[in-house]
Formats: C-alpha cells, structure tokens, sequence
C-alpha cells in the first residue's frame, strides 16, 4: 500500500504519461493516436492539481481549467481533421498516409 | 481520503491506460480511455479538487469520449494490427532501455520532493468562490482568450467539414 504523498501522485502522472507516449509511438490507428494524446493531456493536469494541493496554491487549478477547455477545442478541430483525412484518402491509417515522405 | 482509495484509483487509471495502449479495437479503447478517466476524476476528488473532477467527468468522459466514439462509428474502421515494438534496430533499444532506467533511477534515488502536511495545508481547490475570483481577476485574460480560442476552432471545424465544389463556393 502506497501513502498519498506528492511523490506518488507525480510518479503516477509520469506512469500515465509515459504510457500515452508509448500509445501515440506504436499505434497506427490515427484515431487511437489522438486518444493517447489526450491521455497525456489529462497525465499533466494529474501532476498539476496534486502541485496545488500539496502547496496550498490556486494556480494549477485554475491551469486544469485552461488545459480542459484548450483540449476540447483541439478535440473539435484534430477529428474534424480525421474525417476530412478519410474523405479524401479512405483511411486513417498512419503507415498509408506517407505522401509528404518522399 | 485513505492510501486504499488512493491506491484503488491509481491502479484503476493506470491499468485502464494501458488497455488504451494495447486494444486493437478503437471502440474498446475508447471505452477504456473513460474508464481511465473516471479513475483520475477520482484521484482529484482525494486530491479534494471537486469541482475540477465534475468537469473533468462531464468535459472528457461526457463530451470527448462520446465524440471519439462517433467517429469510431462513422469512420468504421477495420480493427488495428497489434502493436508492436519489433521494428527499432538494436542500438535505439539499447539506448532507450538506458534512458528509462536512468530516469527511473534518478527519479528513485534523487527525485525525492517533500510532501507537505496536507491537514495543515488549506484545500484550496475545495471551494468554489476562488475559482471564479481567480478566474475573473488574475486570469481574466487567458480567460477571453479562451473563449475567442473556442469561437475560432469552432469556425475552423464548420469550415472543415464543409464540403466545397470549388473556388466559386467560397467566395
């Protein structure tokens, strides 16, 4: 059994972190790469809150607030990219999508 | 809050994260992603950040998990090859290998920063009215900002999934 403590929540920020990382890596599914991303997203509001509560401070709340909304938005914007993307090419696979590699 | 609930909810998130990871289904992983985030709206309820956990629930899981699952559904995809590490030469996994067990152990043996008394520490974050005073104050610039940021990537998202029959539709 692990004790609440500032370490153990930050540890667990980077643990959730690292593992949208390693998602957005080894996934080819653009979709479930976008997903990830917002794993990570929500990873650094992790580390946030727990800095705020363990400082008596205000500001990394009010921070989570900017992160959600700013997530949202990019949320909108990156599917409306995908739907767009599998209009013009029938997939969103990231291997298939290399026209800009050579 | 007790060190199980803390534990419960950690073990919950990560464990979920990781089915994100590794589920070739798009629609499971998306599922898992919700149940990952329930798992963190539950750390920050310990956290005693309230209300940043109701919106957490109500933004992510309510709002982005369920637009993520329409997509899944429009999109229709076939399901995902399973994900693999294979392709690295063996130079790139050596070093990464390096890497994570440098940071680990630094983050072991040096990371260590000292947790407060959280009894003694206020829970700011527990009370309502200092949100909208912050909100409306000190941050009342990123605050507009923000709603302009809005406006813009909703016009960006009508303007994107238009369809256009050329430059005579736009003008």
């Amino acid at each position: 059994m692990i004790a609440p403590t500032l370490n153990a929540y930050l540890a667990l920020s980077v643990l959730l972190f690292a593992l949208g990382l390693l998602g957005v890596l080894i996934r080819r599914n653009t979709l479930v790469v976008f997903m990830c991303l917002e794993l990570m997203l929500v990873a650094s509001t992790l580390a946030l809150v727990a800095f705020s509560r363990f400082n008596g401070t205000m500001d990394g709340n009010v921070f989570v607030f900017f992160i959600l909304t700013v997530a949202a938005a990019e949320v909108a914007v990156g599917l409306a990219i995908i739907v767009a993307l599998f209009r013009k090419r029938q997939t969103i696979q990231i291997d298939q999508l290399n026209t800009l590699k050579n | 809050m007790g060190p199980f609930l803390f534990n419960l909810f950690a073990v919950f998130s990560v464990v979920c994260a990781a089915g994100v990871v590794l589920n070739k289904n798009a629609v499971n992983a998306a599922l898992c992603l919700l149940l990952s985030l329930v798992g963190v709206a539950g750390l920050f309820v310990s956290l005693e950040a309230y209300l940043l956990a109701f919106l957490l629930l109500l933004v992510y899981a309510g709002a982005i998990v369920a637009l993520f699952l329409f997509i899944v559904m429009l999109l229709d995809t076939k399901g995902d090859a399973r994900p693999t590490l294979h392709k690295l030469p063996l130079l790139a996994r050596v070093m990464a290998f390096a890497l994570v067990g440098a940071g680990v152990g630094s983050f072991v043996v040096r990371g260590q920063l000292e947790s407060p008394d959280l009894s003694r520490t206020p829970a700011l974050g527990a009370s309502l009215k200092l949100y909208a005073y912050q909100l409306f104050t000190t941050y009342l610039l990123p605050v507009q900002i923000l709603g302009f940021l809005l406006l813009v990537a909703m016009l960006g998202v009508i303007v994107l999934s238009k369809k256009f029959d050329g430059l005579d539709d736009i003008k």
